[in-house]
């Protein structure tokens, strides 16, 4: 037997990605670059109005222009009994299409059909609606009160959704009555949006079968198929959903959206395809992420040691519940609220609101709420080190969960995976040269310049989920994979979730090709398509790798045990004497007997002996708990006294994400989250003026940072694999969003803070940070 | 409808249509010429994946350019850079430093990167920064997208003497 010619230690290594050539190329193929026989164009009519009446719609202006086909309302929508569509929690239904009354502004109001593109978005233009604008409520606070009733269509006429809480309320009041310090403050994280540059969009089409052809920018295709079925009432097997490649999706692409139903809807009706692809207005304007309004009180004794921790939260969620989290989780995974921190005592509660905006509570590079919470703690854990007079990085080593702690039960109901976080925070703190800065910032600070120097040390818990906890309208979150080694050794790998950059094509080639000694070059990794791809709840919350990739990782072991009979056959030796070694299996006290997977996969086709020819499994992974990823970074920043503008000079992340598949496209990750951060922190929200006019409609008012603001990014990472994940893996893709805007805001009120600024809610634009160093200044001359 | 006959070289090949006076240049490139490397983001010239060069040298964003503007001119676009599957310096140092990660704006950023180092073959960070600035990228954080384009000046900077000896 010869020794194994196939890569090996697969895993661990910078390979190059193999998806790369046909991006490079122009060659990849978005939902926009499909197009099917005789399909008709949809443009949809939205609202100016963020609360009104629908006296009337008059569709005959619309229908004269050439080539016009169809203008649809909620009228025939209703009809269809397809009106309104359940939101993925199962708490709310979303109209579909405006049912009597708009309640935002670019609610959709009717789906024009035409030959052309622009024939639909002329039609779009001249469809006549009678609005009469009712009183908008525009946040939360305003909601609460329950003047206006916002959704009189529910049982309960109130614009109150939901109360969720967690942890030990009556504890918690009494241990922080009992603290030496209380320290309050009261923190927004703004409404933002995750603004993938691929907007969304679809095609549907019911073939000459009768069966729904339907292509659309979905994260998550398979939970799609069967919300088509409840939603249409379309047997599944009818329904065929293909994900094309995906121009980003960080959340975004998680919903099922209105438009998605039109599109259907308009393909059954008028019998051709329908192809629907939102305007950057449309995806802007469609959902949302964040809008917390949090107060968090955190008890403290005098030397330092926390003693509680206490959250109210108002969560403002727009006009539909539509939040995608899962079922017994409607605040998310809010509850890491706790962070890295060991808090014998916590409680958070949370009441969520209807408004006049845009619904959603859908993801923006997030594990379901976890940017918010991270954010939340992390703010104030610097906020208490000030009180206290203390480095916020002692503050935080003196009440790290320790590492003899995991696994460890949090005050908020999980239990931590594993974690070194007092290591980790070491080595950042030594490669950025902490104690240097912090000189150098004594130095400034005496000649009155403002340097900041910002700590992030969050814990992140991704991998939902296991199933005795986590469903999305029922449906247990596990994740499929199934593996075909084809005679040659090469093979195919397709799963249940969907790469929107994450690389998949390359990692998941890697993972299967480590287990089994074999080639991940020659590995084609398919996903999107449900008639192929085993049954997943798709990728987002940082998913994929603690649970795609658990089931990739034990199919292929499936696959390992399969080869051993046929080994033993080839080998005519017993399969309890051989073992799996140097990713070939050895005959035990015989070295150099040996067979490599190769080898096997071509018997597996030509000489199985008495066993079951083909070399293939299917598994289904049910991870047993949440992976729990944790990082330091370090921001330093220089701020500008006259103008408030922040420059970035330094930006260092340390992530500990476990087990590493590929260093360079966890590298590449974290760079993108850190400037998905870096724009939250300073740049983006979704803001909205009194009148609920949405002010961030397009990249000119909601800004995506450019090459030249972005700062250079500095990484590294520790390893603390998961003890229960099949490769000791937990994740990394959210890592970065949800960590560092906690690292640029405590960096910029570092910076203020000789000039008493206690706090500002991001974004830190210029304009807002020299408004509190004109006040700040303005009180000292006082 | 108010149709025009618009001729345009699209990477060498004359492409001839009858078009409404409001088709935009990204539309005709992809729907008559069929060359869907050239994406739309944004509808308003803010993120510029749908960068195409100008008779050779010149990035426009085609998403705002009417496509009678550019009757009788040249266009190049992403398709052009790989002749014969040959990967244009840029495309192998995009791949071989990890510069794409949805892909999205990869063909829009290859063409603003094109012309960049036409007209400065080898520039300093900051001029690579400020060149893509009309350029967004969500995924990758522009550090490495930069370091190809590094690598790529260097790769045809070295190109260029042995291209003069022939």
């Amino acid at each position: 037997m010869t020794a194994p010619t196939t890569e090996k230690f697969a895993m661990g290594k910078s390979m190059k990605r193999k998806e790369d050539p046909r991006f490079l190329q122009g060659k990849g193929n978005y939902i926009d670059d499909i197009n099917l026989k005789g399909q008709l164009y949809m443009a949809l009519v939205h609202s100016p109005y963020p609360h009104a009446n629908i006296k009337g719609i008059d569709s005959s202006a619309a229908m004269k222009v050439e080539g016009a086909v169809a203008c649809v309302t909620s009228k025939e929508l209703n009809a269809y009994n397809v009106g309104w569509l359940p939101t993925f929690h199962g708490l709310d239904k979303q109209m579909v299409l405006a049912d009597g009354k708009v309640l935002y502004q670019y609610q959709e109001v009717a789906a024009c059909y035409a030959e052309t593109r622009e024939a639909a978005y002329d039609m779009a233009e001249l469809v006549e609606v009678d609005y009469e604008p009712l009183e908008v409520v525009n946040n939360p606070f305003k909601a609460m009160k329950d003047d206006v009733i916002l959704r009189p269509d529910r049982e309960n006429k109130t614009n109150h959704i939901y109360n969720w809480n967690v942890g030990d309320s009556s504890a918690t009041d009494a241990a922080l009555a009992a603290s030496d310090h209380v320290v309050k403050q009261h923190v927004v994280f703004p409404r933002c949006h995750a603004a993938p540059l691929e907007p969304c969009g679809c095609i549907a089409e019911f073939d000459t079968m009768g069966r729904l052809q339907f292509y659309v920018t979905s994260q998550a295709p398979h939970v799609y198929r069967t919300a088509l079925f409840l939603v249409l009432g379309i047997p599944e097997d009818k329904i065929h959903v293909i994900s094309p490649d995906l121009g980003g999706g960080f959340g975004n692409k998680v919903p099922v959206y209105p438009g998605y139903v039109c599109a259907i809807a308009g393909a059954l009706v008028l019998k051709r395809p329908v192809k629907w692809i939102e305007t950057r207005t449309e995806n802007l304007t469609s959902s949302f992420a964040r809008d917390y309004h949090m107060d968090i009180e955190i008890g403290a004794s005098n030397d330092g040691k926390l003693t509680a921790l206490k959250v109210n939260t108002v969560a403002d969620h727009g006009a539909f519940d539509a939040a995608a989290d899962p079922s017994k989780y409607p605040a998310g995974m809010f509850g890491i609220v706790s962070g890295s921190y060991d808090f014998p005592v916590a409680y958070a509660n949370l009441d969520a609101y209807f408004t006049n905006k845009q619904p959603g509570g859908v993801a923006y590079r997030c594990s379901f709420r976890v940017t918010e919470a991270s954010y939340l703690i992390e703010r104030a854990m610097d906020i208490v080190a000030d009180e206290l007079k203390m480095d916020p990085t002692e503050l935080r080593r003196k009440n790290f969960i320790r590492k003899d702690q995991f696994p460890y039960k949090s005050p908020l109901n999980f239990t931590y995976d594993s974690g070194d976080y007092e290591h980790t925070m070491d080595v950042a703190l030594e490669r950025i040269g902490y104690k240097q800065l912090l000189k150098e910032q004594a130095e400034k600070r005496a000649k009155g310049e403002l340097m900041g120097i910002g700590i992030s040390t969050f814990t992140e818990v991704t991998g939902a989920g296991p199933s005795k906890h986590f469903d999305i309208l029922g449906i247990k979150m596990f994740d499929g994979a199934e593996i075909r080694i084809h005679p040659s050794g090469a093979g195919i790998i397709r799963t249940g979730s969907k790469s929107q950059g994450q690389g998949h094509e390359t990692t998941w080639a890697q993972i299967v090709a480590e287990e089994l000694g074999l080639d991940p070059q020659n590995f084609l990794v398919e996903e999107g398509d449900t008639d192929t791809a085993p049954y997943g709840l798709g990728t987002y919350a940082s998913r994929s790798t603690p649970v795609a990739g658990g089931a990739l990782a034990l199919a292929a072991r499936k696959i390992r045990e399969k080869a051993r009979k046929i080994a033993a056959h080839v080998l005519e030796v017993d399969e309890r004497d051989l073992e799996w070694k140097d990713y070939k299996f050895e005959v035990m006290g015989a070295p150099g007997k040996s067979i490599t997977m190769k080898e096997i996969a071509f018997a597996a086709y030509t000489n199985p002996g008495d066993n079951e020819p083909g070399l293939e499994a299917t598994l289904y992974y049910d991870p047993p708990n949440m992976v729990f990823p944790h990082g330091t970074y370090v921001a330093v920043v220089d701020v500008d006294r006259e103008t408030g503008e922040t420059k970035v000079r330094r930006f260092l992340a340390i992530d500990d994400a476990g087990t590493i598949i590929n260093p360079m496209i966890v590298e590449g990750q974290v760079h993108g989250g850190l400037t998905e951060g870096f724009a939250i922190a300073f740049m983006q929200e979704i803001a909205y003026d009194e009148a609920g006019n949405n002010l961030a409609t397009n990249f000119t008012d909601y800004l995506v940072p450019t090459s030249l603001e972005s700062p250079s990014w500095e990484t590294g990472h520790t390893v603390t694999p998961s003890p229960h994940h099949p490769i000791g893996a937990k994740s990394v893709g959210e890592s970065p969003n949800v960590g560092s805007p906690a690292a640029f805001v405590n960096a910029v009120i570092d910076a203020l803070s000789p000039l008493g600024v206690r706090h500002i809610d991001m974004p830190l634009t210029r304009e807002k940070v020299w408004a509190a160093i004109r006040a700040a200044e303005g009180q000292a001359a006082d | 409808m108010n149709e025009i006959p618009v001729s345009i070289k699209i990477n060498g090949k004359q492409v001839t249509a009858s078009v409404e006076s409001r088709t935009l240049l990204v539309h005709f490139i992809r729907e008559q010429a069929e060359l869907t490397g050239t994406h739309v983001g944004c509808d308003s010239s803010s993120c510029g994946v749908c960068t195409v060069l100008l008779d050779g040298d010149k990035p426009v964003k085609s998403c705002t350019m009417f496509a009678v503007m550019a009757h009788g001119h040249e266009i190049t676009t992403v398709e052009s850079l790989a002749p014969g599957g040959v990967l244009h310096p840029l495309q192998q140092a995009f791949w071989d430093q990890h510069g794409l990660q949805c892909g999205y704006c990869t063909p829009g950023m290859l063409m603003t990167s094109v012309a960049l180092l036409k007209h400065n073959p080898n520039p300093t960070e900051h001029e690579i920064r400020e060149g893509l600035s009309g350029n967004l990228c969500r995924c990758t954080g522009y550090n490495n997208i930069v370091k190809s384009i590094q690598q790529a000046a260097g790769v045809m900077s070295q190109a260029i003497p042995a291209a003069a000896d022939d």
